[in-house]
């Protein structure tokens, strides 16, 4: 099989990543997050009823509540407010019974504000322990730091990729970031590490096969004999979650899609930064060795 | 390898499968006047498949336990009397799914109550608010008319004028003459005279002790007690002592609790996700398939039968361990099908650069999985660890501990034990049968 070069495209890969990583940072620091109540408390509530939207924002308004967004979908509504206690939700539902008695209540969530910020330390914490339990584990299994390192600093990158499309998707399609979030950015890790893994596996056999040869063929050598496999494993797990993102419910819609994001992130990651990180440790290695 | 472990390993397939199969089958199929039966399973537990508050329907409550006027030896304690209280108001039969559970959150106790399909929401936060009141009251004469229709409460109605404020101190203790285990109380002075009063009235009679007006116990006096030290004992074992004494310290310790989370789904919407998420799970279940089929003919055909077999096994564990079933739980498990088939394209991927190298099908068949098992463990290894940290075992208080994301990591570490057993054991065996021969 004709053995592909890329490592040649390093350029094209920093170019890339850059580009990406900076829009990443302009979207988070300029429009930051659509955060969901998960982690600033308020309400949502989901309600099925033949009214019409002003009938609801009346009965809100007539109790001293502000609506933040309402928005309906066939014949129901998904309300955004404030959290409330149960009295004054149980005073809203009576409320609009009274307008329409086949009211039904789909969905209804409230929660304090103190929630929000252990959520927000906790997705801060597990990302830090679980990015120190991969180094250590592909270190150990590659007994080579450099390994590691390349890694979980692909980790990192596909980490701010996500989070910055994320809020970009908040931004012009309303995603909201919630607790799933931190699980999806969380699974991106770890199936990012699994493509990389597999790439590395492979140098690790190439190496011991022949022992003189060029790292950066090495890579090359790998990445050729890999990339089919990554790609068509990407294929599948892309088959899934665009079901889901099409198919499935609202709830799971936006976790479904940065899953999706991340997916295909993870896979450009082995190949364009972990290897060629892997290779620019090297040559710091090798420059070291000769001074 | 030799023919007979080959047939062996084979044939151990097909039983679990057949099992698995059997377990995941519905109590009875008709189909065109034909009924099938399912066999009835030496297995005591519910096979039903358990679905979450999110897709069953149901309401979660989270409150905040206020600890403050608490002393600091009676915390650990008065949260366990508190959680064994709400549990008996929630569930006083204690048949419903509804579930109580505490939670230690960045130095704050919380208080988790889920209740399942449950319709009237505000009386259910009526019910687990109430501040817990413990009373004792003693027996009354039922003049013989009216026996027949005295409940326990109308006997046991005059009050002595004790309640829980009164209370130091309960614990269980084991009587030292018959070794049996009893409940000892401990009344403060003001305490002792009113109960000293009261043990005089109703000598040799019962004073009955009521949490939320429902009798907890239904000691007779013995003898006048006078220094406020009184042990109750009975037929005792050491669980039903120790769930007394704690209900004892619900009414002596009450906590304050402050609902600050309330999550409600309706059953609608339960029903209309777990539809989507079906139809989701089936179409890219099939993408999957014609893609495995697409690309590696035959050898693909083999990795979706291992696929189904994957799916029964994994149904077959939700059933069996059980599983409870969220909507994060079902995309956990959608992804590891895609992890699970990451295993075949691996080897067969391998397979094909040895076929490339001029090697015998059976032989490149063996090398393949022979040198992908490294890459497969390894790769499979990193999203066990991601896994373990999103489903925190240990209850780690600076880790995530909602349902949501431990239902996610559930299925996904289950699917990956699942899929490389499937993808590497399976796969391989049922090519070694099916496979080319030369």
């Amino acid at each position: 099989m004709h053995r592909l070069n890329m490592m040649k495209l390093r350029p094209l890969y920093i170019t890339i990543s850059f580009l990406l990583i900076c829009v990443s940072f302009y979207s988070i620091l300029t429009w930051g997050f659509q955060p969901s109540i998960d982690f600033v408390g308020g309400s949502v509530w989901e309600i099925k009823t033949n009214l019409p939207k002003n009938k609801i924002e009346n009965t809100f308004a007539s109790n001293n509540l502000t609506i933040n967004t309402i928005t309906s979908n066939n014949s129901s509504f998904t309300v955004k407010f404030n959290n409330i206690d149960n009295d004054t939700h149980q005073k809203l539902t009576t409320d609009l019974k009274k307008e329409d008695k086949d009211l039904e209540e789909l969905r209804f969530e409230t929660l304090g504000p103190v929630l929000g910020k252990e959520l927000l330390k906790k997705t801060i914490f597990a990302v830090i322990l679980s990015s120190l339990a991969l180094l250590i584990f592909i270190g150990s299994r590659f007994s080579d730091w450099t390994f590691g390192l390349g890694a979980i600093l692909a980790n990192f990158h596909d980490a701010i990729i996500l989070t910055g499309m994320f809020s970009l998707l908040g931004h012009f399609f309303g995603a909201e970031m919630d607790a799933l979030f931190v699980t999806a950015l969380l699974t991106t890790l770890s199936a990012s590490v699994h493509d990389t893994v597999v790439t590395f596996d492979r140098i690790r056999e190439l190496k011991h096969q022949n022992i003189k040869i060029d790292w950066t063929d090495l890579a090359n050598h790998a990445i050729t004999e890999t990339i089919v496999r990554s790609v068509n494993n990407s294929m599948t797990i892309i088959f899934m979650l665009s079901s889901l993102v099409v198919l499935g419910g609202d709830t799971t819609r936006w976790f479904a899609a940065a899953l999706l994001i991340g997916c295909v992130c993870g896979t450009y990651s082995s190949f364009g930064v972990a290897i060629p990180l892997v290779l620019f440790f090297k040559k710091l290695q090798k420059r070291r060795a000769l001074v | 390898m030799i023919k007979k472990k080959i047939y062996r390993n084979f044939w151990l397939i097909v039983g679990i499968t057949f099992i698995c199969a059997i377990i995941n089958m519905p109590p009875k199929i008709s189909f065109q006047g034909i009924t099938l039966y399912r066999p009835t399973l030496p297995i005591k537990r519910n096979l039903e498949l358990r679905y979450g508050l999110d897709l069953a329907g149901g309401a979660s409550l989270t409150y905040d336990i206020d600890t403050t006027k608490t002393k600091k030896e009676d915390v650990l304690s008065s949260l366990e009397s508190l959680k064994l209280n709400i549990e008996r108001r929630v569930n006083p039969e204690g048949v419903s799914e509804s579930t109580v559970q505490l939670s230690k959150q960045n130095g704050e106790n919380r208080l988790i109550v889920e209740l399942p399909g449950v319709v009237d929401i505000n009386d259910a936060i009526k019910k687990i608010g109430k501040t817990a009141y413990l009373v004792f009251k003693g027996e009354v004469e039922i003049p013989p008319e009216a026996t027949a229709t005295a409940t326990p409460n109308d006997v046991y109605s005059k009050d002595t004028g004790v309640d829980g404020s009164y209370l130091t101190h309960s614990s269980v203790k084991i009587n030292t003459t018959n070794g049996e285990p009893e409940v000892a109380i401990e009344f403060n002075p003001e305490g002792a005279k009113l109960f000293e009063k009261a043990t005089k009235e109703f000598l040799n009679k019962i004073i009955a002790i009521y949490l939320d007006d429902t009798i907890i116990s239904y000691p007779m006096v013995k003898s006048v007690i006078s220094d406020g030290n009184a042990v109750i004992s009975g037929k005792f074992d050491t669980k039903s002592a120790k769930d007394l004494s704690l209900l004892l310290d619900a009414g002596r310790l009450p906590l304050p609790i402050n609902l600050i989370r309330q999550d409600q789904v309706g059953a609608t919407l339960g029903r209309d996700s777990i539809q989507k998420g079906i139809i989701a799970a089936l179409v890219g279940l099939g993408l999957v398939s014609l893609f495995m089929i697409g690309n590696y003919g035959y050898l693909g055909l083999i990795a979706d039968i291992g696929l189904v077999i994957y799916g029964l096994i994994t149904l077959t564990l939700y059933r069996l361990i059980p599983v409870t079933l969220t909507f994060p739980g079902l995309v956990g498990f959608i992804l590891s099908i895609g992890m699970a088939v990451d295993s075949n394209i691996l080897v067969f991927e391998r397979m094909r650069e040895e076929t490339r190298k001029g090697k015998d099908w059976n032989v490149a068949m063996e090398l393949g999985f022979g040198r992908a098992w490294d890459s497969i463990k390894d790769a499979n290894a990193c999203t066990i660890i991601t896994g373990l940290i999103l489903f925190n075992p240990f209850n780690w208080s600076f880790l995530n501990t909602s349902g949501m994301v431990r239902g996610f990591a559930v299925t996904l570490i289950l699917g990956i034990f699942i899929g490389i057993f499937t993808g590497v054991f399976v796969t391989r065996n049922l090519l070694r049968v099916f496979g080319r021969k030369k």
